[in-house]
């Protein structure tokens, strides 16, 4: 009897540890999931976007080591366009095609790939207004500008006396400047030293590249000589603040080696202030010495099309020590990330990867540090401010790892939680944390339109998150990088989608639609076209020998190309094809190849002219084709080219239909 | 002829002046992959696209079917007909000043007949466009013609082709409609006094 009870006991035990095992089971699993299903409905209306029907707003993200930009449509995380902008794309022939060859030129050499991390829209007032997006590049330290009309990358400049460009290319207020900094010190000048010299011979600049406000031409302004530090983010001052730029830095112990730990040693590292409007005054006094360098100065000439490139031979340096009230250091824990100035110009946070709060500076305690000499030490010249007397406030539990932060201009800010795997919603000025939303995986950067700008439009916030792990179909081992898009408007976040990114974002920018669909170019108009070798009617296809060149100007039209027969080539020569696609239709594109040609095809858009160069090896006729479906007959788009002897003397002939 | 009827005939001539800053007809062609869609404008002195390039696409389509290139500078009526509008306006007030209403009819017969006249040539110019075709069009559809509707809409392969008048040519209209009806009035006036 006793021994039933006892075995019935151990029965409904273990049934109800079952049971609850299931349960919790359950409803773990939900929880991995991220939306719970009363929720999917509602999420879906949001994200949807019916056939015939646009997006609400465009995301630029960067492509990190893809070197592109990557064009989203917000709510519904569609990829819109993958803008070549540092590295070739055989897809459009950039990089490839001889007009966009010498955008690639650097004082390296021609390098066909870069890193790129943080894309930042043109301000006017401190709202992006839609003309320019500029990008850094992160490894050959360089800063794009890409033009909105038509989405393409209009200027590249190299920056001098640099290494790792991570802190750029954030704007001030009017885009007066985007700025640059060295993430990685460096002898500067270079020179031949031992590594371990470090502390003697590397040293930082922090950079300042003046945009031209009618043409968004790039000038590097000057640069300040800085102690060797990592300065690793930046964001320019608005309202108030407006005229000065913070730069985190982090490797105060100046480490060169296993930084893993040596650079994560010192309590407090430093946001370095920069009054920049001060500096102007400085240069204006002839303070600013001429330092002599080698950087190039790349851009698209608007009305040929052509890419020029340039060789700059100097660049102003300012000394801080020549410079009083130039530069401050601010003590921030602890090996700080990301800094970012609020909607209202007055507050600094600082996200100390290490750190267990967030400090928040304030720009007009900052301000009152330095009148009254509130300094707790110097370093090389530059004042080091007392903590205390700069600091705002600190958010207490802000996450494991903050990094991030954007506002919603609510009075809210969102700071991303790398280690938590989190985005963590506090508000300015009370400091309190009021809502917590995991993130599916390891948050780097967050985004919210304007989220960065004085009046931030809000609504969404885009998480870019590090891992994606299970979150989407499996690829193989290498996987695509995970976006998750939440609605802030609520008090709490609600989490709506999660979508694929192509490369590694690491920031991004997102703004209304119209206020860049309104100035959106659909076509080249033929009649600007001021290519050397464009032409505008086909009688005047034209093939000519200059040498060992020989010159094809060819259109393409549907569907045919003209010349599409062409004989008189020699082994040895270069043969350039300059494609001019004649139509005026939106969206009807003609593309280009040669058989076996060593570069790539070119994609031709309405109005262009573009030029593929082909060196033949080997008597023969080869075959060329437009290579983008453009009409019913697109595959009788084709042609031959008829390659003799070198000295053959096989006189020129061309045409079409003859 | 009473004042009435005066105003009417100077308010036709005047009407007329619409021809020259507004199109008589307009050919809009509809296609799925042009959401956008694709338009001529026909004037008295030009034929221009709806859209800036229209006309060069359309020409540009059309050469798949074998149809002519429309080249505004080879068509004759162009350089004729704002002459003719001009003409009509300039006797139609003076017929409005002399007040003789034998001769506001002879005015109106003589402006119908143009019209007929004008109507006839602009289908027996879509008939040439539509039927005589290059032999060697890429694209044959056997017994097919794409003679443009006079007005109205018509199917042709993928395009609805839709053939309407435009504010010139309800000013047209509109003219011999105001001359009409000052006539009428002059005839039931003198009708109706002993």
């Amino acid at each position: 009897m006793e021994y039933k009870n006892s075995l019935k006991r151990i029965l409904c035990c273990s049934l109800m540890f079952l049971l609850l095992g299931f349960v919790s089971f359950g409803c773990a699993k939900k929880e991995k999931q991220g939306v719970s299903k009363e929720a999917t409905k509602e999420a879906a209306i949001k994200v949807y976007v019916p056939p015939g029907s646009h997006d609400e707003m465009y995301s630029f993200m960067s492509g990190g080591f893809s070197g592109q930009v990557s064009v989203y449509g917000i709510p519904s995380g569609r990829l819109l366009k993958v803008i070549s902008v540092f590295s070739q794309n055989p897809e459009t022939g950039y990089g490839y095609s001889e007009e966009s060859k010498p955008m690639l030129n650097t004082s390296y050499g021609f390098v066909p790939w870069d890193d790129s991390h943080h894309p930042e829209f043109s301000q006017t007032d401190g709202i992006p207004d839609g003309r320019w997006l500029f990008i850094n590049g992160n490894n050959t330290p360089r800063i794009a500008r890409i033009d909105l009309r038509d989405f393409e990358t209009a200027e590249i400049i190299e920056i001098p006396n640099s290494s790792g460009n991570h802190a750029s290319p954030f704007t001030t207020m009017n885009s007066e400047y985007v700025v640059a900094a060295t993430r990685f010190s460096v002898p500067i000048p270079q020179k031949d030293v031992p590594i371990k010299s470090y502390k003697e011979n590397f040293k930082g600049t922090i950079s300042f590249i003046k945009v031209d406000p009618k043409t968004g031409k790039m000038e590097v302004a000057f640069q300040i000589l800085v102690p060797g530090f990592d300065y690793d983010l930046a964001h320019c001052g608005k309202g108030p603040s407006h005229g000065w730029a913070f730069f985190t830095c982090y490797n105060s112990e100046q480490a060169h080696t296993l930084l893993e730990i040596n650079a994560s040693k010192n309590d407090k590292d430093f946001v370095a202030a920069v009054n920049w409007k001060l500096a102007e005054k400085y240069l204006a006094e002839g303070k600013g010495k001429d330092m002599p360098a080698s950087y190039y100065h790349n851009y698209i000439n608007e009305e040929t099309r052509v890419a020029k490139s340039e060789r700059v031979d100097k660049v102003k340096v300012l000394d801080p020590k020549d410079c009083p009230g130039l530069i401050y250091y601010l003590p921030t824990p602890k090996s700080p990330h990301g800094v970012d100035v609020d909607p209202s110009g007055e507050y600094i946070v600082a996200g100390g990867k290490l750190a267990t709060v967030l400090p928040v500076h304030s720009f007009s305690k900052m301000l009152k540090a330095i009148e009254s000499k509130q300094v707790e030490g110097n370093i090389e010249g530059i004042p080091v401010l007392k903590y205390d007397a700069v600091i705002a406030g600190e958010v207490k539990n802000p996450g494991l790892g903050p990094l991030h932060t954007e506002f919603d201009g609510n009075g809210y800010a969102y700071t991303s939680a790398f280690i938590s795997s989190e985005i963590v919603k506090w508000k300015l000025g009370t400091w309190e944390v009021v809502d917590r939303a995991p993130t599916y995986y390891s948050i780097g950067h967050l985004s919210i339109p304007g989220g960065d700008s004085r009046k931030p439009w809000g609504k969404y916030a885009i998480a870019i998150n590090k891992i994606a792990k299970d979150r989407f179909l499996p690829t193989g081992p290498a996987l695509c990088q995970s976006a998750q898009l939440y609605d802030i408007t609520g008090n709490k976040m609600k989490l709506l989608l999660d979508f694929p990114l192509i490369g590694e974002p690491h920031y991004a920018q997102g703004i209304p639609a119209e206020l860049l669909s309104k100035n959106n170019l659909k076509i080249y108009p033929l009649e600007n076209n001021r290519n050397p070798f464009a032409i505008m009617m086909e009688e005047d296809a034209k093939v000519e020998r200059k040498g060992n060149e020989i010159h094809v100007k060819m259109i393409a039209v549907r569907s045919h190309l003209t010349p599409d027969n062409i004989e008189g080539v020699e082994v040895g020569d270069k043969v350039y094809f300059h494609v001019t696609n004649q139509e005026q239709d939106w969206d009807i594109a003609h593309g280009f190849a040669v058989q076996g040609n060593r570069n790539s095809q070119l994609a031709i858009m309405p109005g262009e002219t573009k030029t593929l160069l082909w060196e033949p090896k080997a008597v023969g006729v080869y075959t060329f084709y437009c290579t983008d479906f453009c009409s019913a007959l697109h595959q009788e788009m084709q042609g031959y080219v008829r390659v003799s002897a070198h000295g053959s003397g096989v006189p020129i002939s061309y045409g079409t239909g003859k | 002829m009473n004042s009435k009827s005066r105003y009417l005939v100077a308010a036709a001539s005047l009407v007329l002046i619409l021809v020259f800053f507004f199109p008589l007809w307009k050919i809009s062609l509809a296609a799925p992959q042009y959401p956008e869609g694709k338009g001529l404008f026909i004037w008295t002195n030009k034929i221009t696209g709806e859209s800036p390039h229209d006309l060069q696409i359309i020409n540009g389509l059309n050469h798949y079917i074998g149809m002519k290139s429309i080249t505004p500078e080879a068509i004759p009526e162009l350089k004729i007909m704002p002459f003719v509008v001009i003409f009509f306006m300039l006797t139609g007030m003076a017929v409005g000043l002399k007040g003789s209403r034998k001769v506001l009819l002879a005015w109106l017969v003589l402006f119908v007949i143009a019209g007929m006249v004008g109507i006839y040539d602009f289908y027996s110019w879509e008939y040439d466009y539509g039927h005589n075709l290059n032999p060697n069009a890429p694209i044959k559809v056997p017994g097919m013609s794409y003679q443009p509707p006079l007005i109205g809409s018509k199917q042709l392969l993928n395009f609805t082709a839709t053939s309407m008048p435009e504010i010139g040519g309800f000013a047209i209209f509109g003219s011999m409609f105001l001359a009409a009806l000052a006539y009428f009035l002059e005839w039931k006036s003198k009708k109706g006094s002993p």
